[in-house]
């Protein structure tokens, strides 16, 4: 069986988007990373050489999405560090902790400069059984 | 989006959006009839419609005729506000603190550079780090860091990057006094530390352009500007730090809503009283981040005359490059209208004043602009115009359409040398993916909130 979509891009006049899916809530933050991810690079070329534990709050779930995707995006700008495996070891409505995987800026070719993603018309869905989330990248 | 169009002509470069629902004040978008349906496809006057329901806005939520869809304001967006009734938001300023442009004026000639374009544009792009996540050949302490943010342009010009006489064409003079660094996070003094002196990457670029037409004569000649030309520009802005300061305050903002009770359509709205705590430590922070912007440029412009120094063999006095002006367009500032402190967002929009330059950056391989602010722009704007040319295509429709060496040669071929880090940025700020930017200009021309004073021709460009 074909594994379910993890994100889509969308068209955007001046950034980029995506829409993450997610069976959980987990997977949603996950996929959404993985959608980042792959705008900045061609993600399937980045090797796990090492894991960075991350452990965030914020007010509630929408805004610690954002809150995870900049934080990879600090990464990724100033410690030249490239993602490609996202788990997310527990998650409340307030709390997040995960574990990214990925290496160094080398020979890969960044795509994108993504800036920040922004909290432009945020919200998370639950269609169905299953979740999903528009965000838009300042590029 | 199959809604109607609601925006009503009000004249042939105006268009308005009728108060309804939450709007506390009418919209108003100056375009050409042309320009229309590419708005209205577009979502950017729902957000121009959003920002007038915004608490304290006064005269009108205006965007001008680069108008596009951003997140939470629109790009070209001009928001103005009651300091005592109204907000402040870092959503209505960008990420991107202080992106502006400079413009350097020569005593050059196309035919004194000619035999040497390659060799300038390439020494250019080796001595001005750009490209993604670009590190710049100064590695500051978090101490220099904080004086970069308190000073601005003033400080690189104290530390030898540049004269004196720099700071006097320059937007505030390159220091935004309000700047106070103890609001900006160590994360974000953090990503200052090695990005000064960079160009960046996306839309910023570095351009030799020769000017190909004057329509201002006098005023044009005030600022050393004449036919045949040649000139410098500098695109750029905050770069990193920047973008964390806007990133920390929507947070900041975010909880500042929720405790002041201020109703967002989009979160990305974010923001807070303009004088409330919130505000006032925001505005600290995105001064401080202007400064850090305006000495990014003048560190870049110390970069082009070494380079044109050192490829044309001439002194400075024989070079002449010196600044026409600096402006800023992605900035808030509190300013004086009519008798009233108020306080003003420009997001991707330009300070229009009268007999002060304004500067409008084309892209690569169209023209660029200088024009000079208006009484009208007073009187309609409070003192604004537009930035730039504005987007119509999304960066993937650009990548379907044009390949990155394709456009180098097509750029080649009339006339243009380009140095650019990788070929996907070039493809995706193709000129194709703008709006014309004579069209943008003349707009704005004929509305009168400012005029043509003289158009710019690319020869050389440089991009990240």
């Amino acid at each position: 069986m074909l594994m379910k979509k993890r994100y889509k891009v969308i068209s955007h006049t001046a950034d980029v988007g995506i829409i993450a899916y997610g069976k959980t809530l987990s997977e949603l933050f996950e996929n959404a990373a993985y959608g980042m991810f792959s705008l900045i690079t061609d993600i399937e070329r980045v090797k796990e050489k090492g894991t960075i534990a991350i452990s965030l709050q914020d007010n509630n779930l929408e805004e610690l999405l954002i809150a995870f995707l900049n934080e990879l995006q600090y990464y990724f700008s100033m410690k030249q560090l490239l993602f490609r495996k996202f788990e997310i070891l527990s998650l409340t409505d307030t709390k997040l902790k995960a574990s990214v995987t990925g290496e160094k800026i080398s020979d890969h070719q960044v795509l994108h400069e993504i800036k920040a993603a922004t909290y432009h018309n945020l919200k998370i869905k639950k269609i169905k059984n299953n979740y999903q989330v528009q965000i838009i990248f300042d590029v | 989006m199959t809604k109607p169009c609601p925006l009503k002509k009000v004249d042939d470069y105006r268009w308005k959006i009728e108060k309804t629902g939450s709007m506390n004040v009418e919209g108003l978008i100056f375009a050409s009839e042309k320009m229309v349906p590419s708005i209205c496809s577009d979502n950017a006057h729902q957000q121009v419609a959003n920002v007038a329901a915004l608490p304290g806005i006064i005269g009108k939520s205006f965007a001008m005729p680069d108008i596009h869809w951003g997140y939470g304001f629109p790009i070209g967006g001009v928001a103005a506000f009651d300091i005592n009734k109204g907000v402040i938001s870092p959503g209505g300023i960008g990420y991107d603190i202080n992106c502006g442009v400079r413009l350097l004026r020569t005593n050059l000639l196309k035919k004194d550079i000619e035999r040497n374009i390659k060799n300038l544009v390439a020494g250019l792009f080796n001595n001005i780090p750009s490209g993604v996540g670009a590190t710049g050949k100064l590695n500051l302490l978090a101490n220099e860091v904080k004086s970069v943010l308190e000073k601005g342009a003033k400080w690189a010009v104290e530390k030898g990057f540049g004269e004196k006489e720099d700071l006097k064409n320059i937007e505030e003079n390159g220091t935004f006094k309000d700047a106070d660094f103890s609001n900006v996070s160590e994360r974000a003094i953090d990503r200052g530390k090695e990005q000064l002196g960079t160009l960046g990457a996306g839309n910023h670029f570095l351009e030799i352009q020769e000017i190909t037409e004057i329509y201002d004569e006098d005023f044009a000649q005030k600022h050393g500007i004449f036919l045949g030309q040649i000139t410098v520009m500098i695109h750029t802005g905050s770069r990193g730090l920047g973008y964390q300061v806007c990133d920390d305050y929507i947070k900041v903002m975010l909880n500042a809503a929720r405790k002041y009770e201020i109703n967002l359509t989009d979160k990305q709205l974010a923001c807070a009283p303009v004088l409330s705590e919130e505000g006032k430590t925001y505005f600290s922070a995105m001064a401080a981040a202007a400064n850090y912007a305006w000495a990014n440029r003048q560190i870049i412009t110390h970069w082009v005359r070494e380079t044109f120094m050192h490829v044309l063999a001439k002194s400075p006095k024989d070079l002449g490059l010196e600044l026409v002006y600096d402006v800023a367009h992605n900035i808030g500032k509190f300013e004086e209208h009519a008798g009233k402190q108020i306080f003003i967002h420009r997001k991707g929009a330009t300070r229009s004043l009268p007999n002060i330059p304004v500067l409008i950056p084309g892209t690569m391989g169209t023209a660029s602009y200088v024009m000079v602010g208006t009484e009208q722009a007073l009187k309609e704007t409070f003192g604004s115009t537009c930035h730039g040319a504005g987007r119509t295509m999304s960066r993937t429709q650009a990548l379907k359409g044009i390949q990155g060496n394709e456009l180098i040669k097509k750029l080649e071929s009339e006339g243009i040398t380009v140095q650019v880090k990788k070929m996907k940025t070039l493809a995706e700020e193709a000129p194709g993916a703008y709006k014309d930017v004579n069209l943008v200009v003349d707009v704005c021309h004929n509305a009168g909130i400012s005029k043509k004073v003289a158009k710019m021709k690319p020869l050389g460009v440089i991009k990240g």
